[in-house]
Order: C-alpha cells, then structure tokens, then sequence
C-alpha cells in the first residue's frame, strides 16, 4: 500500500473538491465571513469578533422565533410520519388503483411553493374560499390573516397536506420491497394485525423511516415560502418562523447579525439531524442483557 | 405429527382457467405418511413451492380437498394447521433477540408464560442457539437465522408438519452439511414429518427416505433415491436424477429390439412383449454403458467426442450415428481413442413409451 499522500487517486476526486468548494465551501464561507465583521459601505469594514453571534444568542426575538419553529417541527414530525405511514399501509398492493394512487399523491410535490401559498390563500379565504367559506357557513368563524390559532392551523394543514405524500411514498416503498415471506411466516407464527405491523413492517421501514424524518426536520425547519406566500409571518409574529425572521433581518441590511444567526441557524438543524439519526439507528439494535 | 393428504389437488394463480396449462398444479393425488422425510425435488416452476404453500394454507387450491389425519382442512388458515414453514431466506423479527423471536408462535397463541420460557430453552438447546438466546436475531449468520426460523417451528408442541422451501439456498457449503444432519437428527428426534422442497439432487438424496420428482405442475414419481436412479417412471426423471442425466436415445421396438439411428440392441423379452403402440426411447445409465474396441451384439460404432475426468471415474462423450450420449467409465480402464464400440446390457436398458416407463 502506498502512502495516502503518494496516492494519485487525490487527482480522481479533486474535480468533486472544485466544485463542492464553489457551490458550497467558498458561500459559507462568505457568510462567516459577514459574520465578523460590521460592512458599513463599500470598503469600510471593522472586525468585531464574536459580537454578532452573542448579540444573536440574547436576542428576544430570535428565541422566540426558535421556540416557534420547533413547536411547528415537532408538531409537522408528529402528524406526517404516523398519518404518511398509516396511508402508505392502506394504499393498494398492485395493479392500476396503485398507480393511481401514487400519480394523485406525488401531485402536491410537483407544485411549486410559492404556488402553494398562493392556492392556500384562496382556498382559506373567509368569503370565497372552499375551505374559509365551508367553515364558516358552519357557524365557527375563521380568520387566518386576524387570529394568531387560525394562522398556524393553517400553516400546518398546508404543511401537512403538501409534505405527507413524501413520507407516503417513502413508507409506501419500504413497505413494498418487505419479501412476502415474512408475511407468510407471520401468518404461521399466528401473529395479529398489529404484531405484523409492529415485528415486521416498522422495523423493516426503519431505513425509509430515518429519510423521512431527517428531510421532513430539515424542511419544516426550513420553511419560508409558503408561510412568507399565505401570512407574511403574521398576524401579528404568530408565524414569524426562523427562516422569514432571518430574511426580515438581513433585508433590513443588517448583514452582520444576518451572517451570524445564519451559521446558528445552520448549525441547530445539523445538530437535531444527527440526533434524529443517531436516535433511529440505536432504536431495537444492541442486545439485551 | 400427523399425515397428510392431498386429495386430487389443482391450483391456478388465475382466477378463471381456461387450460390445463393455466394451472400451477394439474391434479395432485398423493399420501405424505406421517413422520416421513420427503424431498420435493423438482425444476425451477414446476409447481414445488405452490405444492407446500397448499399444505401449509398459505394458498386455498382451486379444487380438491387437503386432510391432516382424516380431517379436511382446506379452507383452514394457517395458523390454525399446525404446520411450520422454512423459507428460502431466513425470516426473523429483527429487533427481537433470539429469545423472543422463539417464543413469539407460543405467546401469539397466549402460552403461559413459564412454558413459554421452558419451552424455547428446551429448542434452543437441541438447535445449539442458547448462547445467542439474548442477542438480537438480526446480527447472526444466516446458518444461525435459518436454526431460528425452524425453531419457531419446533418450538410449538402441536406440531404436525415442518415444511422446508429450499432452506439451505444462502447457506455455506460447509455449513450446509452440518445443517442437514441437525434436519436430520431432529427428525428421528421428534418424529416429525418433514417436507423438504429443493432442486438440488444431492441434498434430496441425502436428506429424505422419499423422494418426489414434480414435473410441470404434477407429481411423476414418488420413491426411495436407489428406485428413482434404477426406475426412473418418466424421462424427465431419468435425465434429472443423476449427473450426468441417464441417455435417453429415440427408437423403434421391432420384436425383441430396439432399433436405434446407429444399430439395434436387445431388450430384455419380458419388457419388449409389453410395448404396445407409441413414441418409444431407450434409457440408460452412463454408469451401465460398456465401452469396448471389439464389436458384440448389443453394441453399437461410435466415436469418442472427448473425455471428461472426474477423479474416480471418467465421463466419456460417443457420438453414434445422429445422436450422442455419456459413458462413466472406472479410473484406469482404457478409454478407445477415436472409434469404438458402445454396450448396452439388456437388463439395465430401460424402454420409455411416450415417455413413461415400460415394465
């Protein structure tokens, strides 16, 4: 074996290092870059160190924001994995009726984000939306633009109703590539409905499972378009989410602080995702004593 | 424990057949004695796995009825049968330890819980997985997973049948011959009566005292290894059982011959009285093939292709006339360069009329 740095297979990998340097190292680190420094005009710049990020930690506004944003995660996690598993489970084996299905649920991914917003506008609207009017004509008054509830019921039926087809379709193929042995040697072993489920199926979606979480975490985490589209971050800050907290501050200019709180912001989602991923791998491995 | 009848079974996969050729089994009508070995030895789709999913209930035949000592149990789930399956790959309950994938066919069926534990170290000592009892089933070989899969079979009191479809497939060679005897000893052990679906005629031979050969959907013949290698009932039984297969040559019978494309042999008087009408073949072992350098009656001219060597014995190719076959001849006997003379002894020459077995 020759030495690592003898090895002419660098030379092999070095076109992935050019191009991973230029789409992602070289604006990250511009953004580190801002971070430290306070940008008055063009060529009048000033090192000011860990300023903007100790600012950004004790900032109000900022936690508030955070806690926020993992309330609407949590509750996104919460409501899309159970429910994308349970019509992953429900969903045809075969046949026509199983395209079907998956041409009609893979419909909402298809559509752009800031048309999402746009269609949720109108379908929540008070006076001629399908879903504001229905409502409404029910006797409970509903407002999305005036009360802070009806804003993030809203956001999240949004949410949830354009993402979940994504954990269906992960679900869906875990469960498919599931052998149909399994099946029949539970059915030997007299094994219920929900011990199949709970021996069979979620272990063996487990792979899939971790996707969907960590994807899900990280967009939800992530969320601007449709938010910014159907509520601007209102009424009032009742859905000012990280990301249009962040957009808001550094359209306002402030550049530095922007640049710190992004590397904060960037930071917490990869520190949730290696929980989530250390969490699920560890889940029913080891043994026993 | 228990036998088990098949009562002119078919199957189809379709829900209307219209041919004979759209069932996946053509009328099965047969008896597995109760604490017999079988081996369902057969070719890729010739309807094996379809034949034990019948058994075990995994599938309901399209007609005819299935019985467990006497009792009809077609439309019987399998749960309720009494039956363990082996698959081909190992099925395990990943994040159970090896345990609780035992117990798991005893506590579905609400077994106290101290049998239970009795019970699955009782197993788990016979099928040497004891030391593993507490780890997770999903980190062990596959020799190890295939010990549990038949555990959880064994593990139940009231078991009747173990079936097996091609369980060794993803075993080692080494441990495949280690893993057959522990079928094996079981077997004497609980005086089961195991149903063992494979392709391999070595592990058939090896494993069962009967042997079925399944052919496109039916059963051709159902006997010990020795009676299936000298009696081969059906063509595709002689050419599948052996290797290389038995020589199947066309001819006609003209008294008490054979006329081949190459000459004529004798036959033996009694089998050539009985031939009647139809498309007729010789069959022989390559083993009971004489070669020679002089001719003799019963001999035919033929030409030495080429000579494999097989450490004790030779298998030689002779081209005669239009047809070819192998000869097995002994370590040390000289094998004729190029033309030569071919015996077939009548006794060990087997006439198959449209392709069944004359006698």
């Amino acid at each position: 074996m020759e030495k690592w740095e003898n090895n002419r297979a660098w030379f092999l990998i070095l076109p992935v290092f050019v191009i991973v340097a230029f789409s992602a190292i070289i604006p990250l680190m511009t953004v580190v870059n801002y971070s430290v420094q306070d940008i008055l005009g063009p060529g009048q710049r000033i090192f000011v160190g860990t300023e903007w990020f100790r600012e950004m930690l004790t900032n109000s506004r900022l936690h508030d924001a955070l806690i926020k944003q993992l309330i609407f995660s949590g509750l996104v996690l919460l409501i899309e994995i159970p429910l994308g598993i349970a019509i992953a489970l429900t969903m045809p084996h075969k046949g026509w009726t199983a395209s079907v299905c998956l041409v009609l649920l893979a419909l909402p991914l298809l559509i752009p984000w800031n048309v999402i917003g746009t269609i949720w506008i109108i379908f929540t609207r008070p006076d001629i939306g399908l879903f504001g009017a229905t409502i409404n004509t029910l006797g409970l008054a509903f407002d999305h633009t005036a009360n802070p509830l009806h804003a993030w019921i809203t956001v999240l039926l949004m949410e949830v109703w354009h993402w979940t087809p994504l954990v269906v379709l992960l679900a869906y193929a875990g469960l498919r590539s599931i052998p149909d042995a399994y099946y029949q040697a539970a059915k030997i072993d007299g094994a219920s409905r929900w011990a199949v489920f709970r021996y069979i199926q979620l272990p063996k979606m487990r792979g899939v499972l971790t996707i969907a979480v960590l994807l899900r975490f990280m967009d939800s985490f992530l969320i601007y378009a449709e938010p910014f589209v159907l509520t601007g971050g209102g009424p009032g800050n009742a859905t000012t989410f990280l990301s249009i907290y962040l957009v808001k501050l550094s359209t306002a200019m402030d550049l530095g602080p922007a640049a710190a709180f992004s590397i904060i912001y960037f930071l917490i989602v990869l520190l949730f995702c290696w929980i989530f991923y250390q969490a699920l791998q560890a889940v029913g491995t080891g043994d026993k004593s | 424990m228990a036998k088990i009848e098949l009562e002119n079974i078919a199957h189809s996969y379709q829900p209307k057949p219209a041919s004979d050729d759209d069932f996946a089994l053509k009328k099965v009508h047969t008896v597995w004695e109760d604490g017999g070995a079988y081996a369902l030895l057969g070719s890729s789709g010739c309807g094996k796995t379809t034949m034990l999913n019948v058994i075990s209930g995994l599938l309901t035949p399209s007609q005819g009825r299935v019985l467990f000592d006497g009792k009809d149990v077609t439309k019987l789930p399998p749960e309720k049968r009494n039956i363990a399956q082996v698959f081909q790959f190992p099925v395990l309950y990943d994040t159970m330890t090896v345990f609780d994938n035992l117990a798991f066919p005893l506590r579905n069926r609400k077994v106290e819980e101290g049998e239970v534990k009795s019970r699955v170290h009782e197993i788990a000592e016979i099928l040497d997985l004891s030391p593993y009892l507490n780890k997770r089933a999903s980190g062990l070989a596959a020799d190890a997973k295939q010990k549990i899969s038949l555990g959880r079979g064994l593990v139940r009191k009231d078991v009747a049948a173990i079936l097996f479809d091609e369980p060794l497939t993803v075993i080692d060679p080494h441990l495949k011959w280690q893993l057959r005897r522990k079928l094996k000893e079981i077997h004497t052990q609980f005086g089961l009566t195991l149903i063992y679906v494979t392709h391999d005629q070595t592990e058939a031979m090896t494993f069962a005292d009967k042997i079925v050969i399944m052919y496109d959907g039916a059963l051709l013949q159902i006997g010990s290894p020795d009676e299936l290698f000298e009696d081969p009932a059906h063509t595709f039984v002689g050419y599948f059982i052996g290797s290389p297969g038995m020589n199947l040559l066309p001819c006609t019978v003209e008294g008490n011959r054979a006329v081949l494309d190459c000459g004529s042999i004798p036959l033996d008087p009694a089998v050539a009285a009985k031939a009647g009408q139809g498309e007729f073949k010789i069959g022989i072992r390559p083993l009971y093939l004489e070669l020679g350098e002089q001719p003799c009656d019963g001999a035919v001219a033929g030409r030495v292709v080429s000579v494999e060597f097989e450490g004790s014995s030779s298998i030689v190719t002779v081209e005669s006339g239009c047809s070819k076959f192998k000869v097995r001849t002994p370590e040390g006997r000289p094998v004729p360069a190029d033309s030569c003379w071919v015996y077939f002894p009548p006794e060990r020459t087997k006439l198959f009329r449209d392709q069944r077995l004359v006698k």
